[in-house]
């Protein structure tokens, strides 16, 4: 089967991507929170094979940035000496995943900063802020979107299994969260919760804020197809042999609801990621100085930033490869299921 | 008639239920705009106190749900701590700003792909439609938050467009045609921004709609009737294929209204999204209320435009009406 083996390499591309995102001590050069306060706003820097006096390198080197002369924030290459690129370095202090204490890093530059994607205002390297950023939003998103498909599947369930009054009630419940344009409701909810609380309760508290926005739609798609499975014959004939409301549940009917919840799993975690971002950029989400792909980008909103600093906008770029691999993995499931050539897209998320 | 009438009860309930829920959210939640001005030395408890009872937030839930509601009868919707003043005219002038936005790319984003995923549609398979679909999957894949930026970027890196507000210094002295002129390149960053955000999903719903009509009997007949293809197309297959297309334009609007929030900040339109960020900031309850209300109340006109049309255009509805 093609079709496996592409949805096979989807979840490879997906898997290498988050495992950079994973394991970012490793992956990054330095420390996300480390300032460099020489070197603000430092552009990234390039990789060199050949020197200025045309010799060749065996091993690719960079030179450190000084201040052009007359400037204050306009750097250029101090070709007096050049720093040899290494792998398998040991630098700052990480913990891998969280416990696994470790200074091994994959690559990095003795004598010198090395900025691939540039340095913020203190001089904090960019690329490891965008793999710890990845942390951070990349969890939110998959939280956030479990969340709502849990709270999407019970109530969906129980509103398809008993219909009647408690499925009228949910439903018109469901409706009033369908009322608002989603980044409305968004900020209806964070009005109401404490704006300056530290970095892990906010993170706890945006996963909640974005997996409660979301549950309307997949509690519609689930209760349709509870109300369905519900009346096939297999279901009722082990009813008849008095099986509980429970087993019947759990033994029949969610196991179909399985390939719609992963195809909303593979819609909803980019669309929550994106939520994280929008609030974070505002200021509104994970504030600094952890780092999220949202406040990474909110520099941006400075109009200096924005005419002289292009390479703040880098991480825009970088995170469209996750976009790309869940969109893929998405319209590939839904492809599966619905088993039609025409590519029905956007389905999941209108119905 | 009847059809209207029973719309309208229908947005009326949802926006009673929506604001509900929000009132009674607002209570469960900590902190009020008041709780930060008794953390102010230079600010006496009796006072705050005053100012509490004065905004009734001293009394019982269903007392402030009342005056609330008695007050947008009033058409003043509350009452802003922060500017200390209606919510009403801080809000509308915004409005208005957010729906010139959302309306004009509205129609420029269904204007450009009803006949992109017509042609698509038609091309099923062939290299038309092979180069709209990768151009729209491109599209997709680039998140709002960077397309906004990106935007903004080459604005000020070009220095085409003006990066950002409503209007030039000094508009007010500009003739009519140069106000028009101005008005229109301050709007075209943020439009092109909302149209890309929304296109791609425009595009291959228009498309999936309209192969399926093409696949009927009745399209072959009508063409061998000699029916001109464009005929065909616009008159017969997409009037067909409305249906789907038009529950999809209240989602769209959705879609527009909550990115250009987003915009709206990105590129400082003066519109709801940087009012409802600055108030969320200072914990003005009401005017976030207000906002969040408004939205809906959008969304509800869109949604509610939607129904009359599909009435008009789909018969089955229409004697669904009649049976009743």
């Amino acid at each position: 089967m093609s079709g496996e083996r592409t949805l096979a390499w989807w979840l490879v591309f997906l898997g290498m991507l988050h495992g950079t995102v994973v394991f970012a001590g490793f992956f990054a050069p330095y420390d996300p929170a480390e300032q460099d306060r020489q070197n603000p706003y430092a552009p990234p820097m390039r990789l060199h094979l050949v020197d200025t006096e045309g010799h060749l390198h065996m091993r690719p080197f960079v030179y450190a940035l000084k201040l052009r002369e007359g400037a204050f924030d306009q750097f250029e290459d101090d070709t007096a000496h050049a720093y040899p690129l290494s792998v398998f370095v040991r630098g700052s202090r990480y913990r891998l995943v969280g416990l696994l204490p470790s200074r091994l890093h994959l690559f990095g530059v003795e004598g010198t900063r090395f900025y691939v994607f540039g340095s913020d205002a203190y001089g904090r390297d960019q690329f490891s802020r965008l793999l710890f950023g990845g942390q951070v939003s990349l969890l939110a998103g998959l939280l956030g979107a479990g969340l709502s498909l849990l709270l999407g599947l019970g109530i969906g369930t129980l509103a398809g299994y008993y219909s009647g009054w408690k499925d009228e009630v949910l439903m018109r419940i469901a409706e009033l969260f369908l009322a608002l344009p989603w980044l409305y409701l968004l900020f209806g909810l964070r009005a109401f919760l404490p704006l300056a609380v530290s970095p892990l309760e906010t993170f706890f508290l945006i996963i909640a804020i974005i997996g409660a926005v979301g549950w309307a739609r997949p509690a519609r798609l689930v209760r349709a197809i509870v109300l369905s499975a519900k009346e096939r014959d297999f279901v009722r004939a082990a009813r008849g042999f008095g099986a509980s409301d429970l087993y019947l549940m759990r033994r029949h009917i969610l196991p179909e609801t399985k390939s719609v919840l992963l195809t909303q799993l593979a819609i909803l975690v980019p669309q929550y990621v994106l939520a994280e971002m929008t609030l974070s950029f505002l200021g509104l989400g994970i504030p600094e100085p952890v780092p999220s792909w949202g406040n990474l980008l909110s520099n941006l909103q400075q109009y200096s930033v924005l005419v002289s600093y292009w390479w703040m906008y880098l991480p825009a770029l970088a995170i469209v490869p996750f976009f790309l691999g869940y969109l893929g993995l998405a319209s590939l499931l839904r492809e599966r299921r619905d088993g039609c050539k025409i590519e029905r897209a956007g389905q999941g998320s209108v119905t | 008639m009847r059809y209207v009438l029973r719309r309208t009860a229908h947005v009326l309930f949802l926006l009673i239920g929506v604001s509900i829920l929000a009132f009674l959210f607002s209570t469960l939640a900590p902190g009020n705009y008041f709780d930060e001005m008794r953390l102010n030395p230079q600010i006496a408890p009796e006072t705050v106190v005053a100012l509490r009872s004065q905004y009734g937030l001293d009394r019982p839930l269903p007392w402030r749900y009342a005056s609330w509601l008695n007050s947008v009868v009033r058409g003043q919707m509350g009452f802003s701590f922060a500017y200390n003043s209606a919510v009403a005219p801080l809000l509308l002038p915004r409005a208005g700003n957010t729906l010139l936005l959302t309306i004009t790319a509205t129609l420029l984003a269904w204007g450009i792909a009803l006949p992109l995923g017509v042609c698509s549609a038609e091309q099923l398979g062939r290299v038309p439609d092979r180069l709209i679909s990768w151009a729209t999957a491109a599209l997709l894949v680039i998140p709002d938050l960077a397309l906004a930026l990106g935007l903004l970027v080459l604005a000020v890196k070009t220095g085409w467009f003006p990066a950002g507000g409503l209007a030039s210094v000094g508009f007010e002295s500009l003739s009519l045609i140069h106000k028009i002129r101005d008005l229109a390149l301050h709007m075209t960053l943020p439009v092109v921004a909302l149209v890309l955000s929304v296109l791609p999903l425009l595009v291959r719903h228009v498309r999936a709609a309209v192969a399926d009509v093409l696949d009927a009997p009745f399209i072959l007949a009508a063409r061998g009737h000699g029916i001109p293809r464009r005929t065909l197309l616009y008159r017969y297959a997409l009037r067909a294929a409305a249906n789907p297309l038009i529950s999809l334009f209240g989602f769209s609007l959705g879609v527009l209204l909550s990115g250009s929030l987003l915009i709206e900040v990105v590129m400082s339109w003066p519109g709801l999204g940087p009012l409802l960020l600055e108030a969320i900031l200072a914990r003005d309850l009401y005017l976030v209320l207000g906002g969040v209300l408004l939205s809906g109340l959008f969304l509800a006109g869109g949604n509610f435009l939607a129904d009359i049309l599909l009435y008009w255009v789909d018969p089955r509805i229409r004697t669904e009406g009649h049976a009743q």
